[in-house]
């Protein structure tokens, strides 16, 4: 960028002293985001490393692989995970697995259902006037987005006891039903914004041509509203993959998740840290993939709506 | 907020539709005999669990499809009798139908839970015990402990902010690898609170190995603890909170700093203010709707708090981590008594609902008056 080398041949004494300080400024802020990278990915890389080490390089501190210590498979092996292991039966893996695609069903399937719903609602909160006894829409909105407020520990106790009444406990669908709730007004915040910005005139031409409202709602306006849709469809992935209060506290066995599966470990083996290590990266090695590859859409759904 | 002004007169206008007087009954019947259903469902179920008749169902379930089919009945009905305008209900229908019954009546019920002395693992099932647990609440220390924990832990956001705010200037100067640093720094919101846990809380920061530990010998502290005393375990519990929420922020602030107008800053520029005023004077107003949003959010978030003190310290030292989640999940794994926790959890809900409130009406009193 500083290709202007003509203007340096007749600089002042004072350009030449700012032109330093504008290079101290320079290598500081790299300095700074030098330094946050390595906070930030630090725990990551020492996750990784760790779940290569024996109990020997654990307790010595080992940092650096190949040059402080030699990688070993162990803790991956104990999951069933490692090359050698890899094709043989092992349990720790089929329940790893097992928790792995209940977590998968659970965050998909709720998020798609929030979707639906939640675009529905905030299609038609930005589209058509309601009245329900004193409340408009702007109460109706803000309605659905006041139950961010509500802290899980109001509803878990009182779910405890209603879904064992109604035998959805520990059941997939009834997490999936538990996580929508938790998801649905991040999601109808954002595509309520998504709407507000689509111009109605292209519905108002649909209707004109003799489409129902519905027809132009699923012809017209999804197709426009979709990187919206797929943006908050991904954060409410990564926002039910990571919950772990309700799943504590209303999985046992069957709809157990991966979170729940981590943290029933961290108790009993304390000292294990290669399984625990590789355990945690396996755990958190879908949402690193995702949050390298949609990026994008992860910071257009937390901007969506916050920032006008 | 605009969607109010832009709702006054109908956008969407549709040709009102004639509607027989023969599909308008018909509608209506069939909303009548779907409540009529459901009600009769609820009854019959109500009085085999009260064991006054022999039939009915082995759980609830049943009465939930009825329930079911009954919301369906509802929406087939507000068009049959509304007819377009019915199409429009349809669209925000299931969304109140599903968080009314999904928020509103375990609430409601929760406070009747409140007032039973109801352990799920003995068989005496529930009784109702009036005031009896919030007699206990009053001289319950390590619930007011855990409240006031939830004080120390909302004023950590503001540390938040003001990281996350500067990691937001650093990402919008203009800087090589921008994209790759953004994707770094946001690489903490993604990942589970329970293995930051693990990852962090019980092997970084673990007083033998730990690489922290390792740190803090060096720099000369020989027998580095980071969860014995009381305020080192809180400040361990908000370091790691915070190394997951600042993300979140930065994000927000990032997306702020990029909206503002380019001329304003180029002309404070020309005018030869100096970067710190520049930032004082100019963006730090312009910033301030963003900032509020922002800090509002987070302090909603934070006072969820619960994963990361479960499963790093579950309280300890003697409950000086606690948050009022971590606690209320203690007692009932500690006692399985659902009608102690609901009532912590439900005074908590006003109290939050108070603290919101007023912070919502100060920061836009405060908006008001700076712009």
């Amino acid at each position: 960028m500083a290709q202007s080398t003509a203007p340096y041949t007749v600089t002042s004494h004072g350009a030449r002293s700012r032109r330093a300080k504008h290079a101290t400024g320079r290598v500081l802020i790299y300095a700074a985001l030098i330094f946050w990278a390595f906070i930030s990915l630090f725990p990551l890389y020492w996750t990784v490393t760790t779940s290569f080490k024996v109990a020997k390089d654990v307790q010595l501190g080992h940092i650096v692989p190949w040059l402080q210590f030699e990688p070993d498979w162990k803790g991956w092996r104990s999951l069933g995970l490692s090359p050698d292991t890899i094709f043989e039966r092992s349990t720790v893996r089929e329940e790893f697995l097992l928790r792995f695609k209940n977590s998968v069903i659970m965050s998909v399937g709720s998020s798609l259902l929030a979707i639906v719903i939640g675009s529905l609602a905030a299609y038609g909160l930005t589209r058509f006037p309601y009245k329900f006894g004193p409340w408009r829409n702007k109460d109706i909105s803000f309605w659905f987005l006041s139950q961010l407020i509500l802290p899980p520990v109001v509803l878990a106790l009182p779910f405890l006891v209603l879904y064992k009444e109604l035998a959805l406990l520990d059941t997939k669908s009834g997490m999936i039903m538990v996580y929508t709730l938790m998801v649905l007004p991040i999601v109808i915040w954002i595509m309520r914004d998504q709407f507000l910005t689509i111009p109605i005139e292209l519905e108002q031409a649909a209707l004109v041509d003799g489409s129902t409202i519905w027809g132009a709602f699923t012809r017209i306006v999804v197709p426009i509203a979709l990187p919206g849709m797929v943006a908050a469809f991904i954060l409410s992935v990564v926002l039910c993959w990571n919950e772990y209060f309700f799943a504590a506290l209303l999985t046992s066995t069957n709809a157990k998740t991966l979170p729940v599966m981590v943290a029933s470990q961290t108790g009993s083996q304390g000292i294990n840290w290669w399984v625990m290590a590789a355990l945690s990266a396996a755990a958190i090695a879908p949402l690193a993939i995702i949050g390298i590859a949609l990026e994008r859409f992860i910071v257009k759904g937390l901007t969506a709506g916050a920032v006008k | 907020m605009q969607t109010s002004a832009a709702l006054q007169d109908e956008k969407i206008r549709v040709a009102t539709d004639h509607i027989s007087a023969g599909r308008k009954t018909a509608g209506r019947l069939l909303i009548l005999g779907a409540t009529l259903l459901l009600a009769a469902a609820v009854l019959f179920q109500s009085l085999h669990a009260a064991g006054a008749i022999d039939s009915g169902f082995s759980t609830w379930r049943p009465v939930l499809f009825v329930y079911l089919a009954w919301a369906i009945a509802l929406g087939v009905g507000q068009v049959m009798i509304r007819g377009e305008h019915g199409h429009r209900a349809l669209f925000v229908l299931p969304a109140v139908l599903f968080t009314v019954s999904m928020v509103v009546f375990p609430t409601i019920f929760g406070i009747y839970i409140a007032f039973t002395d109801w352990n799920l693992s003995s068989f005496t099932g529930r009784q109702f015990s009036g005031l009896d647990n919030i007699r206990q609440l009053r001289h319950d220390q390590f619930f007011w402990g855990a409240l006031l924990n939830m004080v120390y832990y909302v004023l950590a956001v503001l540390v938040q902010y003001a990281i996350a705010f500067g990691l937001a200037l650093l990402l919008n100067a203009n800087v090589r690898g921008r994209k790759f640093f953004r994707v770094v720094f946001l690489m903490p919101f993604m990942l589970s609170p329970v293995a930051v846990s693990w990852m962090i809380g019980k092997s970084i920061l673990e007083n033998r190995f730990g690489p922290a530990a390792e740190l803090a010998r060096k720099l000369g502290w020989d027998t580095p603890a980071f969860f014995a005393t009381p305020w080192m375990a809180r400040v361990s519990i908000m370091v790691m909170d915070a190394w997951v929420s600042i993300p979140f922020i930065m994000i927000l602030m990032l997306a702020g700093l990029q909206a503002l107008p380019g001329e304003v800053m180029e002309s404070a520029k020309v005018d030869g203010a100096n970067a710190w005023q520049t930032f004082w004077q100019m963006m730090f107003p312009l910033l301030l709707p963003v900032s509020v949003t922002a800090v509002i959010l987070r302090t909603i978030f934070e006072l969820k708090l619960a994963d990361i003190v479960i499963n790093v310290t579950l309280g300890s030292p003697g409950g000086a981590t606690d948050t009022v989640s971590s606690y209320i999940y203690r007692t009932y794994r500690d006692r399985s008594n659902v009608g102690y926790g609901t009532m912590m959890a439900e005074v908590y809900l006003v109290l939050i609902i108070i603290f919101v409130t007023a912070l919502l009406g100060l920061a836009s009193r405060w908006m008001r008056k700076v712009t």
